[in-house]
């Protein structure tokens, strides 16, 4: 498979390949006479294609991908200015957040097919948006990341603010804020890195950490910096709430992308910057993070269970998730991290779906509210058995994709301190009271409410939009070790550079 | 990887339920009910064969991998089928209780309107269950574990249009978790201390806890390697082996019932009445004292852990044998005994004695499944009253089922002679009482005690049950109207027999109707296994050859043959159950005027209520749980990290509104993002450049 993709530039037509769909739309939409229905179906179907083209892309460069290599592959680089240049590249890690994006976002797209508003518009956001979050996870170049990283912000903050529900305009300015002001800090560490250490590539950044290093106090700054951006991603306590807003007020496919894929950029970040390269100052705050993640899972927890809003419940449920990413990561050991890169690719395909089961009443019933509804069951079978499914997952139910990353998190946390693996051990308590409470509001009972009467299952695109969650799903709980296998690599690289010892 | 019956065994009930659970619209109910039970059936011909090969032959002990299921550094879980002793006794209990329950269910459910449904998760339960016993490492044991919980919450939610029984479902799943909280922590210490969570070496090299036979090589265990470690956090300490027994038990308290994590089987009572038999008696609630069993050797090693282990399953088997006393509902007359009869098997093991609560989770699967299905005869009988105060008479109408019924009841008082012999429950309980006598680990002799004592109760209340049912004249619900139990036909089914249904009959014996034969042959082949199981089989759990039947598999304890305990120790057990049978006879037969009078006093109002357990966890837990979720929402969150944070730094929303309306009507946020994206390129070219001037 290698040879046919040899001397083609695989990551940045991965990368790039949206952003010339959103390109095409610009230009039809010049020439078009006027937006339509059959313009706008054009439109959707166009950007399917060109979502399902970037996952078959993506699909090539996995399968040029040697996932036993510890080290960057499918490199590129094109000289830019002054030092920077244009670097691609992907490791074990980065590689397997790509394929969660391209999977995700062709499910997003066929989520989008009830959008009516500014079709077109919506599109092309949604295609740069795609770009953009390819672009993070391939990025060798700090300064290239940090565009990327950033460029993802506006998209989203449109999407949000254009297409929410009512109180959008509130939300999209809580989350454009939060992450802009946690971002410039970070701008600040990079271009301080950047001149320490005379280069702006992220492998020889990595390089000059590990041999010369910063020194311990400069460390701790660049930790606090990067951590600012990271946590408000994430994100961790107590800065997360702006993720509930967010998502309350985001169309579907808009929480979905937030959800599964802009949270794990937090999770990513730690560990490509402030784990390889800061290990000391990484050191030093492990135990702040370790006691941010457990309040994280427990404050969170409770809170998601006397929500009345089925997004604000999962958002906070989120939240406590990515608890465990957060302390799996800096427990800084092989189970902690390969627990902390596993809840983050299960998550991505859990909570998105969970945001999808909202979605498909949403559409129908215009209404978040969990009061509103009961007794779907009765109509709705097919739908509850499905919602059972990603609720089981959200529980973190063995033989899910839920489960793996909370026990390794755990593992490899009890490693360090058994008593933050006990305190993060509650949220397994806590999550089977919220999403099943939930569950029984929503799903069980008899219909009470009479606009439910005429509720209908679920459509045959909605269907195909979770057919893949399905099988991610069952496949990544049933069978881990094959994902572990390959992010195993990049594991075994951070673990030694963060501890500092070869494995 | 190659084809075994055994992996048969194990899968073929998933592939049924899943066809049966899936495809239900398409194929109807009839294959789905006849494809789960014939599975299950074939699971069932499958490990009879194996069971027979430990009891009379030389029983090989094997494991079969599958494949990986987590692999991450030592940290490693292969999904695989262990067969050896502890699995061979569960893999014939699960099998055979299981068919017979799916076959009862056949005339059960016969007018549900979700038969499929219900019988896929009946199958996947046994699939679980299954995964649970075969397990060969913790991983794949909690895989199981967790599997029969879903199942349970499932089936305990069957009737999904009960509040009630969705409520009872997630208190279910929501107790186990708060076992699973202590049990997951406890695999975690193991894997701290041990770096291995496999329980029996597969290959040569391999470390694991117990030690096995690999290709003719014996490769040792890793478990006496916990001895001596501690874990140390700051200044507090625990030793490795109490830390992990103690840790790992707290599951099983949640899964098994045990006292203060009891309060959810009871409730469970909501499901349908084969669940009740398969699950909530005979299956998912022994797999505790499976797990401790199977870690008999850690539990050896752990005085403290043991002697936890005899209390809290001694106070279990006395306080469920005091609640079951005052109930009123026939199925939670028999779900406190069950919990009362787990905390004999409890105790049993923390005394040390392994092989007797082996031997009594056996019988009580066939003689607990026969008193549930029994009940669930009743019930259906009268049209799914469940309540005895509104029973009576029913011996006449149903005397097939009384007779099993009172076999099931004999066999839980454990009646019979010592030297002589008896039904099953003898064999096994006594076992457990002269353990508990004869051990001086702690709590022994107060389990000794408690083990008595509950023996007293559980004769007066099984005899209090078969009285009420079956004795004296009907007495009918005076609220004519049925409380539906929420399945859809079950009205069609009570029009069917509506007319005699309430017209009493002149002789005093209930309205009531024998079931079909689909529902007794269950029962006449679990009588059998009630009144023979025991003489049949104690020569092996517990006798003779004992030691060749265990293979090593649980520790043993030695030189405590039957005969060195005192007179008055072998005959205790017999003389309490004469006893309590006696006061039964005075007070539901002869005085029944006396227990309606202490109905009224405050020890009944105490032990109706249960201890008031679930009105304390109730305001402790769910109320505390709420509370503190509304203090950080409403005030943390709301208030003083919005508060203090965006909202005030927000305050100009309005001004940030009204550009936005702007950005809508017009093409303007294109150039607004494109210019972004510019800015920032800019912004970084210009620091680059100032940056490479300056070097």
């Amino acid at each position: 498979m290698s040879e046919l993709v040899a001397g083609l530039p695989i990551l940045s037509i991965v990368t790039f390949l949206p952003a010339a769909g959103a390109l095409l739309i610009l230009l039809s939409r010049m020439s078009a006479r006027g937006e339509n229905v059959g313009y706008d179906n054009g439109v959707k179907l166009l950007t399917l294609l060109v979502t399902i083209a970037t996952f078959v892309a993506s699909l090539f460069a996995f399968a040029a991908f040697d996932p036993s290599n510890p080290a960057y592959q499918l490199q590129e680089s094109i000289p830019w200015a002054f030092g920077a240049s244009y670097a691609m590249g992907v490791d074990t890690l980065a590689m397997s957040l790509v394929m969660l994006t391209t999977f995700l976002t062709p499910l997003c797209i066929l989520a989008s097919w009830v959008i009516e508003k500014q079709v077109s518009s919506y599109m092309v956001l949604f295609l740069i948006l795609e770009t953009l979050m390819i672009g993070v996870f391939c990025a060798q170049d700090i300064i290239l990341f940090y565009i990327f990283f950033e460029g993802g912000l506006i998209p989203m903050f449109i999407l949000i603010g254009v297409w929410g529900g009512e109180r959008r305009v509130y939300a999209a300015f809580k989350f454009f804020l939060y992450t802009l002001l946690g971002s410039l800090l970070m701008l600040v560490a990079i271009i301080f890195m950047i001149a320490t250490a005379g280069t702006s590539n992220i492998p020889a950044l990595t390089e000059y950490a590990q041999t010369t290093g910063f020194e311990q106090n400069v460390q701790i700054w660049l930790w606090l910096a990067f951590f600012a951006s990271f946590a408000v991603k994430m994100p961790m306590w107590p800065v997360h709430t702006w993720l509930p807003d967010a998502h309350v007020e985001a169309p579907t496919a808009a929480s979905v992308v937030l959800a599964a894929i802009l949270l794990k950029m937090g999770g990513y970040g730690f560990l490509r910057f402030s784990l390889p390269m800061f290990p000391d100052a990484s050191e030093y705050f492990r135990y702040f993070v370790f006691a941010l993640s457990v309040i994280a899972i427990v404050w969170a927890s409770l809170v998601a269970f006397r929500q009345l809003d089925m997004k604000k419940l999962i958002a906070y449920s989120s939240v406590a998730h990515m608890g465990f990413v957060t302390m799996g990561i800096f427990s800084g050991n092989e189970q902690g991290i390969q627990g902390a890169i596993f809840q983050m690719l299960s998550h991505g395909i859990i909570s998105g779906a969970l945001f999808l089961c909202v979605g498909v009443v949403y559409d129908r019933m215009h209404t978040r509210e969990i009061a509103f509804y009961g007794g779907l069951v009765n109509r709705m079978p097919v739908y509850a058995a499905i919602f059972m499914l990603f609720t089981m997952g959200n529980v973190g139910l063995p033989g899910t994709s839920g489960f793996p990353g909370e026990i390794l998190t755990m593992v490899g946390t009890f490693k360090v301190n058994a008593w933050v693996a006990a305190g993060a051990a509650l949220g397994v308590i806590f999550s089977a009271a919220y999403a099943l409470t939930l569950y029984r509001k929503v799903a069980f009972g008899v219909i009470e409410n009479p606009k439910l009467d005429k509720i209908t299952d679920l459509d045959a695109r909605e269907w195909v939009t979770f057919i893949p969650l399905i099988v991610a799903t069952l496949i990544m709980g049933l069978a881990p070790a094959y994902v572990l296998d390959f992010t195993q690599a990049s594991t075994a690289t951070i673990v030694q550079q963060f501890t500092g010892v070869a494995p | 990887m190659q084809f075994s019956p055994e992996i048969l065994i194990v899968l073929g009930p998933l592939f049924a339920a899943a066809i049966a659970g899936l495809l239900q619209r398409y194929i109807g109910d009839r294959v789905a009910m006849a494809l789960t039970t014939g599975s299950i059936g074939i699971s069932l011909l499958l490990s009879w064969p194996i069971f027979a090969s430990f009891v009379w032959g030389e029983g090989h002990e094997r494991v079969i991998e599958l494949f990986r299921f987590i692999d991450v550094v030592g940290f490693t879980s292969t999904w695989s089928i262990r067969i050896d002793t502890m699995s061979a006794i569960m893999l014939v209990v699960v099998n055979t209780v299981s068919f017979l329950v799916h076959l009862y269910s056949w005339g059960y459910m016969a007018e549900d309107p979700h038969k499929a449904r219900f019988f896929s998760y009946l199958s996947f339960f046994t699939f679980a269950m299954l995964a649970l016993v075969t397990a060969n490492d913790f991983l794949q044991l909690f895989f199981g574990w967790e599997g029969v919980g879903v199942a349970s919450y499932l089936l305990i939610g069957f009737w999904y249009q009960k509040r009630t029984a969705n409520d009872a479902a997630i208190k279910a799943f929501i107790t186990n978790r708060v076992g699973d909280f202590g049990f997951a922590l406890g695999v975690m210490a193991i894997f701290y201390f041990l770096g291995t969570i496999q329980f029996f070496p597969t290959e040569v090299g391999q470390s694991a806890l117990f030690a096995g036979a690999v290709d003719g090589v014996n490769v040792p265990g890793l478990l006496h390697e916990l001895e001596g470690k501690r874990l140390i956090i700051g200044t507090t300490y625990f030793d490795a082996i109490e830390l992990c027994a103690i840790l790992l038990f707290i599951g099983a308290m949640g899964k098994s019932a045990q006292f203060f994590l009891h309060v959810w089987l009871p409730d469970a009572m909501e499901g349908p009445t084969p669940v009740s038999a398969l699950i909530h008696a005979a299956t998912m609630v022994t797999a505790g004292v499976f797990m401790v069993c199977r870690l008999g050797e850690l539990y050896h090693m752990a005085p403290l852990a043991s002697g936890f282990v005899t209390i809290i399953g001694a106070t279990t088997a006395l306080f469920a044998a005091t609640v079951g006393l005052a109930q009123n509902d026939i199925k939670r007359v028999v779900a406190y005994s069950t919990c009362s009869q787990l905390g004999y098997m409890f105790f049993a093991a923390g005394v040390g004695a392994y092989n007797a609560a082996m031997f009594h989770l056996f019988t009580h699967a066939f003689f607990k499944a026969l008193l549930f299905l029994g009940a669930g005869s009743v019930i259906h009988g009268l049209h799914h009253e469940q309540d005895m105060r509104y029973m009576g008479g029913v011996r006449k109408p149903m005397m097939i089922t009384w007779a099993m019924m009172t076999i099931g009841t004999l066999a839980l008082i454990g009646f019979g002679i010592p030297g002589l012999g008896g039904f099953a429950g003898f064999y096994s309980k006594d076992a457990i009482i002269e353990a508990a006598y004869g051990s001086h680990g702690i709590g022994a002799q107060f389990a000794f005690w408690c083990g008595v004592s509950a023996a007293l109760l559980t004769s007066f209340y099984s005899w209090r049950l078969a009285f009420m049912t079956f004795e004296g004249k009907y007495r009918g619900n005076p609220n004519a109207h049925h409380d539906d139990h929420g399945h859809g036909d079950a009205h069609a089914h009570d029009d069917h027999h509506g007319h005699d249904a309430h017209a009493k009959p002149a002789d005093g014996s209930a309205p009531a109707h024998e079931s079909p034969w689909v529902m007794l042959i269950p029962l006449f082949v679990l009588a059998a296994g009630a009144i023979a199981a025991g003489a049949v089989f104690a020569p092996y759990f517990l006798g003779e050859h004992a030691e060749d039947f265990w293979h090593h598999v649980v520790p043993l304890a030695h030189g405590e043959g039957h005969h060195d305990f005192p007179a008055w120790v072998i005959w205790a057990p017999l003389t309490v159950t004469v006893t309590g049978f006696i006061f039964a006879v005075i007070f539901y037969l002869w005085q029944t005027g006396v227990p309606k009078a202490m109905a009224k006093g405050p020890v009944w109002a105490f032990l109706y209520n249960k201890w008031y357990f679930d009105e304390l966890y109730d305001f402790i837990f769910v109320k505390g749980a709420r509370a503190l979720g509304d203090l950080f929402w409403k005030v943390g969150d709301k208030r003083l990290i919005d508060g203090l944070g965006p909202d005030g730094v927000a305050a100009s929303s309005n001004f940030f509104s009204r550009h936005l309306r702007r950005l809508q009507t017009g093409f303007v946020y294109h150039y607004s993002f494109i210019m972004l994206i510019a800015a920032v390129a800019f912004g970084a070219y210009a620091i680059l450049a100032g940056i490479g001037g300056g070097r």
